[in-house]
């Protein structure tokens, strides 16, 4: 990181190689649109080798690089007529979708019953019924490893808000992901 | 005791290890003695391993390609 601060192409050429998939997910999370995803890919790379002198270095390079890409993807939300002081400034409630719906054991191991692309469709399917703001505090958090309080400073939202918002993402993904994986139970009249 | 509301509203926490020692062992308490809460908190805490082990795919060649040779472009004009 040192190295890539004081201009050396090389190294920031690495940090790239390294960080692209995980921003380029984050991009298509955010914006649901694989065209928006692939520009914020290049845009984020391109504004953070641009402004790396600005970087100081308080906190992770990788932090800061998602915060570009936040950004870049809101952006495009914006430009999609999504207007983000809609749905960042929304209140923070507990509602009625924090009481889950189905309670259910699940299987052990559920994910050998898939293959490795079912397994990820069925994930991927699950995220992105997320309504957005849920969506993007469970990317950040949950998929990306940010904490609360980097996800807070990069969504410009309050710690509770994070909270809370991350709460009805895990309750909501916990009842998708239940649908697949609960326990079968034995049909009663197999017997017969 | 707990309700099963108080509960949930305290489970990210619980499930991140971010409460202080009294506070956990309340939500402890709670499952232990409610065995709704105990399977919301076990599948939940199962769905948030899911996803923080998903590995993120691989970018399409074409589309890292693009990325490099933009940065390339980046660095050259810096240089000048």
């Amino acid at each position: 990181m040192a190295q890539a601060r004081q201009g050396d192409a090389e190294a920031f050429t690495e940090l790239t190689e390294r960080y692209q998939r995980n921003i380029f997910r984050l991009a298509q999370n955010i914006t649901q649109n694989r065209e928006d995803a692939e520009d914020v890919l290049q845009e984020t790379f391109l504004k953070a080798y641009q402004h790396l002198p600005e970087f100081e270095g308080h906190s992770k390079f990788y932090t800061w690089i998602v915060r570009i890409a936040v950004n870049e993807s809101l952006m495009k939300l914006r430009k999609r007529k999504w207007d983000k002081t809609v749905w960042l400034d929304e209140p923070v409630t507990v509602g009625e979708d924090t009481v889950a719906r189905e309670i259910a054991v699940w299987e052990d191991n559920p994910e050998q019953r898939y293959s490795q692309e079912e397994l990820r469709e069925i994930l991927d399917k699950a995220v992105n019924g997320l309504a957005p703001p849920y969506r993007t505090v469970f990317a950040l958090r949950d998929m990306e490893g940010l904490s609360t309080e980097e996800t807070a400073e990069a969504l410009d939202l309050s710690i509770p808000a994070v909270k809370s918002r991350l709460l009805r993402a895990r309750l909501q993904l916990r009842d998708k992901l239940t649908a697949f994986f609960k326990k079968k139970v034995e049909d009663p009249f197999a017997y017969l | 005791m707990l309700t099963c509301k108080q509960f949930l509203a305290e489970l990210s926490d619980f499930l991140d290890e971010s409460l202080g020692a009294e506070e956990r062992k309340k939500l402890e308490d709670h499952i232990n003695a409610c065995p709704n809460c105990w399977v919301i908190a076990d599948t939940t805490r199962k769905t948030v391993q899911f996803y923080k082990c998903h590995e993120p795919v691989s970018i399409p060649s074409d589309l890292r390609s693009r990325l490099m040779k933009a940065l390339e472009r980046k660095m050259a004009s810096k240089r000048v």
